[in-house]
Order: C-alpha cells, then sequence, then structure tokens
C-alpha cells in the first residue's frame, strides 16, 4: 500500500490577510481584500482593481544577502514557507537535506524584476542590469530560494499550469512523498500587479473592467464580468504521514485524498471541457463517490461563460444543488500560480474548524446555475473537501482532501 | 588613465552593502581586509554584481575575470584601484 501523504503545516499571504490566521479570520467574516491597484499607476489601464497584499514589509522577513536578488512575489512566498515550516514544527537541521524537497507553482516568474531589469537595460544600458536577473526572474525562482534557505535538497521543481498550478504541485509532492521522500514544501505564491504582469492578463479578455472593487468579481452571479487578480498564495509541508508522527508533526490538518489532472480538447472539437473530468477522476483516485464529499471548492473564473461550464461539471458530478459550493477567492481575486494553493489551504482550515467560508460579496448565484453557493459563513460537518481549478491555456485539475481520522 | 580617488575598504564595503546586502553574523565594519569574499557570505554573483556598481559609479572597467581572480577585498581594490 502507497504511504499516506497529509499536510502538516500552512503558511498564507493573501490580499485579505498576511498569515493564516488573519486570512482566515478575514475570510470567515467576508472581508475582501481587493481595491484600486496602488503597486503601480494603472489609471490608462482598463482594468485598475486588483487584490495586495496588505502589510507586509519586506525587511522583518528578508534576510539583507536576499534583498537584492528577490522581488515582491520571492519574497511573499520565502515568508510563507518560512510560516509553514514553523507551523508543522519542522526544523529543517534535524531531518535529512536529502529527504526534504521543494516543488511550487509558478505563472510568469518574478515579472516585477524582470520588468526592472529590461527597463534599466533599455533605458541606461547592460551595465545597469543586475547580475541576479540571471536567475531572480525565473519560473522556478521561489522553488530555489526556499530550497538554498533551509537547506531542503531533495527531488524539487515548478509547475507551470497558470490557476490549476498550486494543485498540480501538490499532486506532484504526493508523487515524491509515494517514492519515499519523506516530505516536500509545496503550494504556490504568485505577484505579478506591475504593467509586465498586468498586460497578458489584459489581452487573455477575461479581465473584470468594472472600477468599484466591490463589484469587479461576482463568481457565479448574474453580475459577473469576469475576473480580479490577486497576489499571495499559500506554502503547505506535505508529508509522509508515518513519519510526520515519527517525528511528532505539530498537527495533520488532513490528507491528500485524491488528486487527477486533465487538458481541455483542441478548441472547436465538440468535446466537453476537462474540468468534470478531473473531479470524477480524483474522487475515483479517493475512493470516494460524490455522496462522500461534504463542499466544493471552486475555481470560479468569474465570467458567465467558465461560471455556466464550472456550475455544470459540479451538478453532472453530484446533481443540482447536492453539495455546498463556495469561493472564497471572490476576496483574494485570482492569484494565478498561488489561487488553488490558497484554495487548498483554505479546504483544510474548513474542515478543522468545521465551517464554510463565504462567496462574499456575492449575495447569490444566478438562477441559471443549479448549485448551493455559499454566501455567508456556514457551519458544518466537514469530513472532505474537493477544491477544483482551471488555468488559462486548458488546465484543469481536482484535489481531495480529508481530515484525518 | 587612473582614477585619482583611490577606492577605500570603507567605499568597497558600502557597495556590497548596497549590491548585495549582509550576511547575518559578518561584521563588514571590522577587520575583512584578507578575509576571503567566500568567508564574508558574498559568492560570484554577489561580487559580480558589486563590480557593476563600481564600475557604474567610478566610471572604470574592470574585467569579468576580477571575480574569480579578488579572492579578498584587499585582492579587489588593488584590481580596482589600477583599473582604468
Amino acid at each position: 500500500m502507497s504511504p499516506t501523504t497529509v499536510v502538516t503545516g500552512l503558511g498564507v499571504a493573501a490580499p485579505n490577510g498576511l498569515g493564516t490566521e488573519e486570512y482566515w479570520k478575514a475570510t470567515l467574516a467576508g472581508q475582501s481584500g481587493l481595491g484600486r491597484i496602488t503597486r503601480f499607476d494603472a489609471s490608462q489601464y482598463p482594468s485598475t482593481v486588483a487584490g495586495e497584499v496588505p502589510g507586509f514589509v519586506a525587511e522583518e522577513h528578508i534576510p539583507s544577502r536576499l534583498m537584492p536578488q528577490t522581488d515582491h512575489m520571492t519574497r511573499l512566498a520565502l515568508a510563507a514557507a518560512e510560516w509553514a515550516i514553523k507551523d508543522a514544527a519542522v526544523v529543517p537541521d534535524q531531518l535529512p537535506e536529502y529527504g526534504m524537497g521543494v516543488v511550487t507553482a509558478a505563472s510568469g516568474g518574478a515579472v516585477e524584476f524582470g520588468q526592472r531589469e529590461l527597463q534599466n537595460l533599455w533605458s541606461q544600458g547592460k551595465e545597469y542590469v543586475s547580475a541576479y536577473q540571471s536567475f531572480a526572474w525565473f519560473y522556478a525562482v521561489n522553488t530555489g530560494q526556499i530550497s538554498i534557505r533551509h537547506k531542503m535538497r531533495g527531488p524539487s521543481g515548478v509547475l507551470l499550469t497558470e490557476q490549476a498550478g498550486g494543485i498540480d504541485s501538490l499532486g506532484h509532492a504526493r508523487r515524491h512523498i509515494r517514492k519515499g521522500v519523506p516530505l516536500v514544501v509545496s503550494g504556490g505564491v504568485d505577484a505579478a500587479v506591475c504593467p509586465w504582469g498586468w498586460v497578458p492578463q489584459i489581452a487573455s479578455g477575461l479581465l473584470s473592467t468594472e472600477p468599484d472593487p466591490t463589484r469587479a468579481f461576482l463568481p457565479f452571479s448574474a453580475e459577473a464580468s469576469g475576473y480580479v487578480p490577486g497576489e499571495g498564495g499559500a506554502i503547505l509541508v506535505v508529508e509522509d504521514a508515518d513519519s510526520a508522527r515519527t517525528r511528532g508533526a505539530a498537527q495533520i490538518y488532513g490528507e491528500i485524498a485524491g488528486y487527477a489532472a486533465t487538458l481541455d480538447p483542441a478548441p472547436g472539437s465538440g468535446r466537453p471541457p476537462g474540468l468534470r473530468r478531473a473531479a470524477e477522476n480524483a474522487l475515483a483516485d479517493a475512493g470516494l463517490t460524490p455522496a462522500d464529499i461534504d463542499v466544493v471548492f471552486a475555481d470560479a473564473a468569474g465570467t458567465p461563460a467558465l461560471d455556466r461550464a464550472e456550475a455544470q461539471a459540479i451538478e453532472g458530478v453530484f446533481g443540482a444543488r447536492a453539495v455546498p459550493v463556495t469561493a472564497p477567492k471572490s476576496m483574494t481575486g485570482r492569484l494565478l500560480a498561488g489561487g488553488s494553493a490558497l484554495d487548498v489551504a483554505t479546504a483544510l482550515l474548513a474542515l478543522r474548524d468545521g465551517v464554510i467560508p463565504p462567496t462574499a460579496p456575492v449575495t447569490a448565484a444566478a438562477p441559471e446555475y443549479s448549485i448551493d453557493l455559499v454566501t455567508e459563513a456556514r457551519d458544518a460537518q466537514l469530513r472532505t473537501a474537493l477544491v477544483l481549478t482551471r488555468g488559462h491555456g486548458g488546465f484543469n485539475a481536482a484535489l481531495v482532501v480529508r481530515r484525518s481520522a | 588613465m587612473p582614477i585619482t580617488t583611490e577606492v577605500t575598504l570603507a567605499d568597497l564595503t558600502r557597495m556590497l552593502r548596497e549590491s548585495a546586502g549582509e550576511e547575518e553574523g559578518v561584521d563588514l565594519d571590522g577587520d575583512v581586509i584578507d578575509t576571503p569574499f567566500i568567508d564574508l557570505g558574498y559568492d560570484s554573483l554577489a561580487l559580480l554584481q558589486v563590480i557593476g556598481q563600481i564600475q557604474r559609479e567610478y566610471g572604470l572597467v574592470i574585467p569579468d575575470d576580477a571575480v574569480v581572480d579578488a579572492e579578498t577585498p584587499r585582492a579587489l581594490l588593488a584590481l580596482i584601484n589600477t583599473a582604468s
């Protein structure tokens, strides 16, 4: 029998809360972190709302040597990783360094760093480009910096499947655990609230252009008009259950019981999108039936077409209004590679406390969707959660977490 | 033409701090002139970064090999102060 994979530590940096408990408290209270962009002058862009992480003073979290070689994204990732490791009561010095891996998700890499150095190159010349540009912009930079800082030299990597990356990285971490690696630091933290990170998202045509932060991102509602990007995400400590118990883990949030990924068919093929198949495969992988799932965390793309497709997939698997569905990312925005990692962390917190966070500020699902959308925090007996995600370009992934017995 | 103002250890440590930060547990204000950069917590990339700053601030051209050749602040300062 293959080893059981569990989550023993969480570190969260989110637009509505810096730190796991701050985020969780705000989320249950329905407090949104969306607002007008402050990180750059967005007044000339069609989309002007984002979720920015509040109160992060990098110098308080990042050693001086790492400041010149990191940007906002990597600093948030390093802070979240440190919190997750502390939360899990892992002392890396006391564990075999090749028995700890790092697998994170990325989208465009450290685009803020890359943009600044490209500006230096074209406006002042190559002598003005940071030597750290050689790696600091790179997709794998969060994985690398976490690995170096905590001396985790086991199997490591980076996955790029846009919003699906957070779950795909956890799925990949589980593969490593099953091959005998005791511990993998996983998840994703992203931050692309800068012009170079903004423009490609505008080009997708999926961004909301609503300037009112309280109305810009209303997934599954009749007013859905696109999504709002945010920065942040979650880092999770993933372990072999036996070795977690042996070393005396502080807590076990839950088991990664099922995982599956699918790709959408080519446009025009007439075949259905792959999200439903991902959900069904993840349930089968967990050895569960739809009736065993207590709550669904939705991808919540926020455009009518994508919301409709997801509502149909959920209804197809579970039946009409048969399971509570929530999307607290309505309060953070979609966090690129950090999004589905934060959703998994949120699902684990929901299992821990027996409460489903709301899809605030949405007040009701559009009548055409036959889903039980949770719009106010709801107490519930929760043993299992299904987390769904879609990444731009046809990626789908689903993950089942189960509370440890 | 050699520069007229000599670059001092104090100048170098200031630029090291600005370009590459300071390793915890290392005191750059101490007696570091002959301490290898690697023991001060600086790798080759950190040196490349600080050499870039020196070149920009003083208008010098320092060969890339300096990163390998200059293993201590004394050796790097000698290279800088003979560069043109």
